[in-house]
């Protein structure tokens, strides 16, 4: 029983901290039709830069400057804005695909990165020496990670009331103005540019929040964390929960968590010995036909975007979308 | 003529070796409604794209309100009193009616990404009276019973009405209009005709592109006509219609009857 709840436990944290990875894409794709193609470089730019401001010394690599932890993560959520901020710059005139191929650039960069640069970020090794915080009062167990589970609901949630608030209020109708036609949206005097960039930092800073959660919850990050794979399966939570809508974004990270832990669970307990050595391979494809399915038979998503009447807070939903 | 709003200077445009634009000079009047006529391909909508900063003209050099304004961008030009419609409408689709008018006046407080959380009395409150102010807009245009539906819904006519209602929030001194009337059904049009005629009373200045003869013969003066990137003609709707050169050649049979 006590093994069950420690599994859900441990379950829930994973699903509910890639949850806020998605409510970031949700922010850029969902919100303002920004197409980013490198999740993953924001999210390890907050796991790396929680990591290293809140690790304990070491020789091999940079850290050790042991920072009070809430300082730490929001630092890693400064390295992964200040990220987005760099990117954003320079690929302010590329959009849609051209935009998803400049990030997923980017990501793949930012892994050889992490993987070589041995001194910042220890290289294939990864990031060691980091200890949880208040582990010393808290021990190591159940206690600890269901502690640590409510400190990311509560996270999950502001951040969820956050991105509501936002899209609600006249700076949503701006972004989703962007999203629909920029060219209309420039004609009547706003600064596509300006409002592109601004939504790509707040995104990626909530998936340094992510990252950093991620980070600390294990304890360690390495280049393995931030293979491609982890984009498409947060794409993946977003196409099936529904872009546009936080709470699809939210659904499809647990929906998708759930079913990319079934599968490897299914998988290595069920299918014949040589098939197994291909598990991984095999939710790769898995993943991929999800996105293929969602995109052709119900493109909205589980929870599809409500029309915003006005910003009076009635909301009315819209039947025929594309 | 009374004094120019807007003025143009050689202005010429090029698309690699095709001249869609060819050194075309005038002076809007303030307060005149202008028709921009002219076959298709004859470089109507080009210009208006040079003249609302969408296009950067490859030559030449527009004033408005006596400034040199020639290589600002739209959003920029829509601030200093210049707006436009398109031809093929650009709704913002997924967004309601209401929406995609109160997305249109400048200087929104909370336009800012902070807005909602550092200063939400003064965002609502200012949010209260662009609800308003849109509201009135869109019963201007005939729009208001559409204002909780989708954009991407309505009718092509509808389209072109909000288009302007959108326009109208941001109070612009000069409208551009590409072909407000082309698909519009005829009631719809007798609608678009009053409400430019009576905003044109209230000041505002049009330039209009359409193909509607009687439109332009009845509400446009003067007007302009466009052939191959050139001004070959510039008048009243009387001399047009005088002109036998410039009816056989673009207008044709169409004002005979």
């Amino acid at each position: 029983m006590i093994g069950l709840i420690s599994y859900l436990i441990f379950f829930t944290t994973v699903a509910a901290i890639l949850s806020i990875a998605v409510l970031g894409l949700n922010l850029q794709w969902g919100n303002s039709g920004l197409f980013n193609g490198g999740v993953v470089a924001f999210f390890g730019a907050g796991a790396y830069g929680t990591l290293i401001l809140g690790g304990t010394a070491q020789s091999a690599h940079l850290g050790g400057f042991e920072l009070f932890y809430p300082l730490a993560l929001i630092g890693g959520m400064m390295c992964a804005g200040l990220m987005a901020w760099v990117v954003g710059k320079l690929t302010i005139r590329l959009r849609h695909d051209y935009l998803a191929i400049a990030t997923f650039g980017v990501a793949v960069a930012f892994e050889n990165l992490m993987r070589n640069a041995e001194g910042l970020s220890g290289g294939a090794q990864g990031l060691r020496g980091f200890e949880r915080p208040l582990h010393a009062w808290l021990g190591d167990g159940f206690t600890y990670n269901a502690i640590f589970l409510v400190f990311v609901l509560i996270l999950l949630i502001a951040t969820y009331r956050f991105l509501e608030l936002l899209i609600r209020s006249p700076y949503g109708r701006l972004l989703r103005a962007i999203r629909e036609d920029e060219t209309a949206a420039q004609s009547l005097g706003k600064d596509p540019a300006k409002i592109r960039l601004a939504s790509l930092i707040i995104g990626s800073v909530i998936m340094g929040l992510s990252g950093g959660l991620y980070a600390t919850f294990y304890a360690f990050i390495s280049p393995q964390d931030i293979l491609p794979i982890l984009t498409f399966q947060i794409w993946a939570m977003l196409i099936v929960g529904g872009a546009g809508n936080n709470k699809g974004a939210v659904a499809g990270a647990f929906l998708i968590w759930a079913a990319w832990t079934a599968s490897g669970w299914g998988l290595s307990r069920f299918a014949p010995l040589e098939m197994q050595l291909y598990t991984g391979s095999i939710q790769f494809i898995l993943i991929g036909l999800v996105i293929v399915g969602m995109l052709l038979w119900r493109p909205q998503g589980l929870f599809p975007e409500k029309l915003v009447i006005s910003q009076s807070g009635r909301a009315k939903h819209v039947k025929n979308r594309e | 003529m009374a004094e120019a709003i807007l003025g143009l200077q050689a202005i010429t445009r090029d698309f690699d070796s095709f001249r869609a634009v060819d050194s075309v000079s005038f002076d809007i009047g303030r307060g005149s409604i202008t028709g921009l006529i002219g076959p298709n391909g004859a470089g109507k909508t080009t210009l208006f794209n040079v003249l609302a900063g969408l296009l950067p003209p490859t030559s030449g050099s527009v004033q408005l309100n006596g400034q040199d304004v020639t290589r600002l961008s739209p959003n920029r030009l829509f601030g200093r009193g210049l707006g436009r419609t398109f031809q093929i409408p650009r709704p913002f689709a997924k967004m309601s009616v209401l929406e995609n008018v109160m997305l249109a006046p400048l200087a929104q407080m909370g336009e800012r990404w902070f807005g909602p959380f550092l200063h939400a009395d003064k965002v609502s409150l200012q949010e209260k009276a662009i609800r308003e102010k849109a509201m009135d807009v869109l019963e201007f245009v005939t729009l208001d019973k559409l204002a909780d539906h989708a954009a991407g819904q309505i009718s092509g006519g509808q389209m072109k009405l909000l288009e302007l209602a959108r326009v109208l929030m941001g109070d612009p001194e000069l409208i551009l209009l590409d072909e407000p009337a082309a698909g519009v059904n005829p009631t719809l049009t007798g609608v678009l005709i009053e409400k430019i005629e009576e905003l044109n009373r209230r000041g505002k200045t049009f330039v209009i592109i359409e193909h509607d003869m009687d439109f332009v013969m009845q509400h446009c003066d003067p007007v302009i006509a466009l052939a191959e990137g050139k001004v070959v003609f510039q008048g009243t709707p009387e001399q047009a219609q005088a002109n036998t050169v410039l009816l056989d050649a673009y207008l044709g049979a169409q004002i005979d009857e």
